[in-house]
């Protein structure tokens, strides 16, 4: 489905199983149970080579627990200072959630597909993100602020379920500053929230968008994503310019296991990054 | 004769009981030979050092979820097609240890898992399974990314074809154009006559071991032809049958409608048939642990009491398990309609977007040993027969 597949500098694609050590350098706790861990090499040789794409995730290991696909969420142009937002709520994830300052943990990749940077120069990006779904946009915002002069309007639409669970607050304001409209909603306000209240697709009825000239990039539940594939659709946004990362059960990145077949697709070597126009047929089949 | 290779392309005869001197010459060669044996009241591949070993005059009639080994009229070694075991457990083994784990001083060291087992010779493969190799080398191989454990089993088999003289009512290999007649993929390629084998020789090494098994001589132009006009008449006979009305009390045989099979089953995802077949299955998972191209796998993390020592086991897994689908939020396909459907339109559909080819070979496998009898060809030609 998608034989241009690049393979990471980090990974070898004769041994892919290969793993590299990295040490917890922080940790810094977003959310409710959700938490940052920026990750350095052990052998600074490794750091030096590894770069990433946005949208990419890596596989973070625990031996004897197991591996988990967690999304970079940092800045593809400082590779070295590489964060991963986890949110504990599987076996993996919650024993990550356990782990310290200087903690030992095995990683590999890069892997998967990225949002379309390069493509969306010139034009209008929206970006609409919900939940930990920010977590791998936010390179994204990176890249567009360390070159803003190459897109034209951007905003952020993103929504959590209530203002505790809205990641990275303390970053609006920078990225305010970068010439973003940040619009944020929550499902469920409470007493001190004056912002907007609603879910993220009715953000989109109050924008005023060049269709021929915007690109969607969404991430979120897969709930979400069909709203806002249905907003854009309305406003004449065409399926090829709505790119969505999807979430099915990656266990392994390489396109081996078979666990994470969406349609055509391995969703950890063809995605997690698609177009609309791609996954149309199969969104809407239940249990697909 | 004492020459020390045959040339790839050529062929010989020998004598039926020579057919020992092939073995010995593979064992000797450093190969541990595996061979069909009947076991449990199945043709399953094991280890072989005697010819007598072989399954001679058994055949195996099969139907949908039926297997009964019988007495055969001809006293072939190979005249049984093919049983529950395939080419792929020697390649992609059903567990594996990946990789090895060991901490030490707050560092874990990885070890990737040296493949200490010695090289495997099969003998008795057929044309569906050297294509069902074929498709597997596609995904552990010719990707992105290889699989290295894969490699080196792959590297390092010997394949010892033979060639089918009978089918069974489930084969349908002249349907996905992977058979009868196997053409390529194999060392040495055996043609089973009545009192002798036709051997082709499909590879220098394949020409080396042969050299070295005692007895053989060149075949006359007239026994290569009736090797042969074998395959050709098991294929004529193949499509044949499959059009003829069955014998009573028989099912009729298999054939598959490929055309334009990727569209038909993807234009009918919400089908009332898939319903219906959920009905039958058992999501038992026996269809993908038989078929010889179903890759699909889990990594389980096996710890030591101290938890100091880990090994990664890579298992056979089915998409038929609700495990198979799992994520934090639930399972994705939560019923035995859609993970029927899954496993269907990956075999016949998106497979062909994945690697360029369908991911069935037609080797009837998996209809012989689902516990209900389900048939694919049927399920493809009854959402055929009122397709939207």
């Amino acid at each position: 489905m998608n034989p241009g597949i690049q393979v990471a500098p980090t990974v070898d694609a004769a041994n892919p199983w290969a793993m590299h050590a990295v040490r917890i350098l922080a940790i810094r706790r977003e959310v409710p149970q959700a938490f940052t861990y920026e990750l350095a090499f052990e052998d600074h040789a490794v750091g030096e080579r590894f770069r990433f794409r946005p949208g990419q995730f890596d596989m973070l290991y625990l031996p004897g627990i197991g591996e988990s696909a967690i999304s970079i969420s940092s800045d593809p142009d400082d590779p070295q200072r590489l964060l991963h937002t986890i949110r504990a709520v599987g076996n993996v994830t919650r024993a990550l959630a356990r782990k310290r300052v200087g903690d030992q943990l095995l990683l590999r990749g890069p892997f998967g597909s990225a949002w379309p940077v390069e493509s969306c120069e010139g034009q209008d990006l929206v970006i609409a993100a919900g939940g930990l779904g920010l977590a791998p946009v936010r390179p994204v915002i990176h890249h567009v602020i360390n070159r803003r002069d190459r897109y034209g309007k951007v905003w952020l639409l993103y929504g959590a379920r209530s203002p505790r669970d809205l990641l990275y607050t303390y970053e609006y304001d920078d990225w305010r500053r970068a010439d973003i409209d940040v619009q944020v909603t929550v499902d469920l306000g409470y007493d001190g929230w004056d912002g907007h209240i609603g879910v993220v697709p009715t953000l989109f009825d109050r924008l005023h968008l060049n269709p021929a000239r915007t690109r969607i990039i969404t991430c979120g539940p897969e709930i979400m994503m069909r709203f806002v594939i249905a907003a854009c659709l309305t406003q004449k946004i065409g399926p090829q310019h709505i790119y969505l990362s999807m979430e099915r059960n990656m266990n392994c990145a390489l396109g081996f296991c078979g666990h994470c077949q969406l349609g055509p697709a391995f969703v950890c070597k063809d995605g997690p990054v698609f177009t609309y126009e791609q996954m149309e047929p199969y969104l809407d089949v239940e249990d697909f | 004769m004492s020459v020390s290779t045959i040339p790839v392309g050529s062929t010989v005869s020998l004598q039926k009981l020579r057919l020992q001197g092939l073995i010995d010459a593979l064992t000797n060669a450093g190969y541990q030979v595996i061979g069909p044996q009947i076991a449990d009241g199945a043709v399953v591949y094991d280890e072989l050092d005697s010819l007598e070993q072989l399954p001679l005059g058994v055949i195996d009639e099969q139907d949908g979820g039926r297997y009964r080994l019988e007495r055969s009229n001809d006293a072939g070694y190979f005249d049984h097609v093919v049983g529950p075991h395939s080419l792929k457990r020697y390649l992609f083994p059903p567990q594996e240890t990946l990789q090895q784990l060991h901490l030490k001083d707050g560092h874990w060291n990885v070890e990737p898992t040296p493949i200490h087992d010695k090289p495997v010779a099969v003998i008795g493969a057929r044309s569906c399974d050297l294509h069902a190799v074929a498709i597997q080398d596609r995904v552990f191989l010719e990707g992105p990314y290889v699989d290295p454990g894969y490699r080196v089993r792959r590297e390092r088999l010997f394949v010892v074809s033979v060639q089918c003289r009978r089918a069974a009512a489930t084969c349908f290999c002249h349907s996905m154009k992977t058979g009868p007649r196997a053409s390529r993929g194999f060392d040495l390629s055996l043609t089973e006559l009545d009192d002798s084998f036709v051997i082709e020789v499909g590879s220098d090494q394949g020409g080396q071991i042969l050299a070295s098994v005692e007895g053989w001589k060149a075949s006359s132009a007239a026994i290569v032809d009736q090797a042969k006009e074998q395959s050709v008449q098991l294929e004529r006979t193949m499509k044949q049958r499959a059009d003829a009305d069955p014998a009573a009390g028989t099912s009729r045989p298999r054939q598959l409608d490929t055309h334009d099979v990727h569209d038909l089953l993807l234009n009918n995802l919400d089908h009332p048939r898939w319903e219906q077949v959920a009905e039958r299955c058992l999501a038992c998972a026996n269809c993908t642990m038989v078929c010889p191209t179903c890759f699909c796998s889990s990594v389980t993390e096996v710890a030591d009491l101290t938890g100091e020592h880990v090994r990664r086991e890579r298992t056979w897994a089915s998409c038929f398990t609700a495990e198979h689908s799992l994520l934090n939020s639930g399972v994705v396909r939560n019923s035995t309609k859609s993970r029927y459907r899954q496993w269907l339109t990956h075999k016949l559909a998106t497979w062909i977007d994945q690697y360029d080819t369908s991911g069935c070979v037609g080797c009837g496998r998996c209809i012989t040993w689902c516990p209900v009898g389900i048939d694919l060809t049927e399920e493809v030609a009854a959402i055929r027969e009122t397709a939207s």
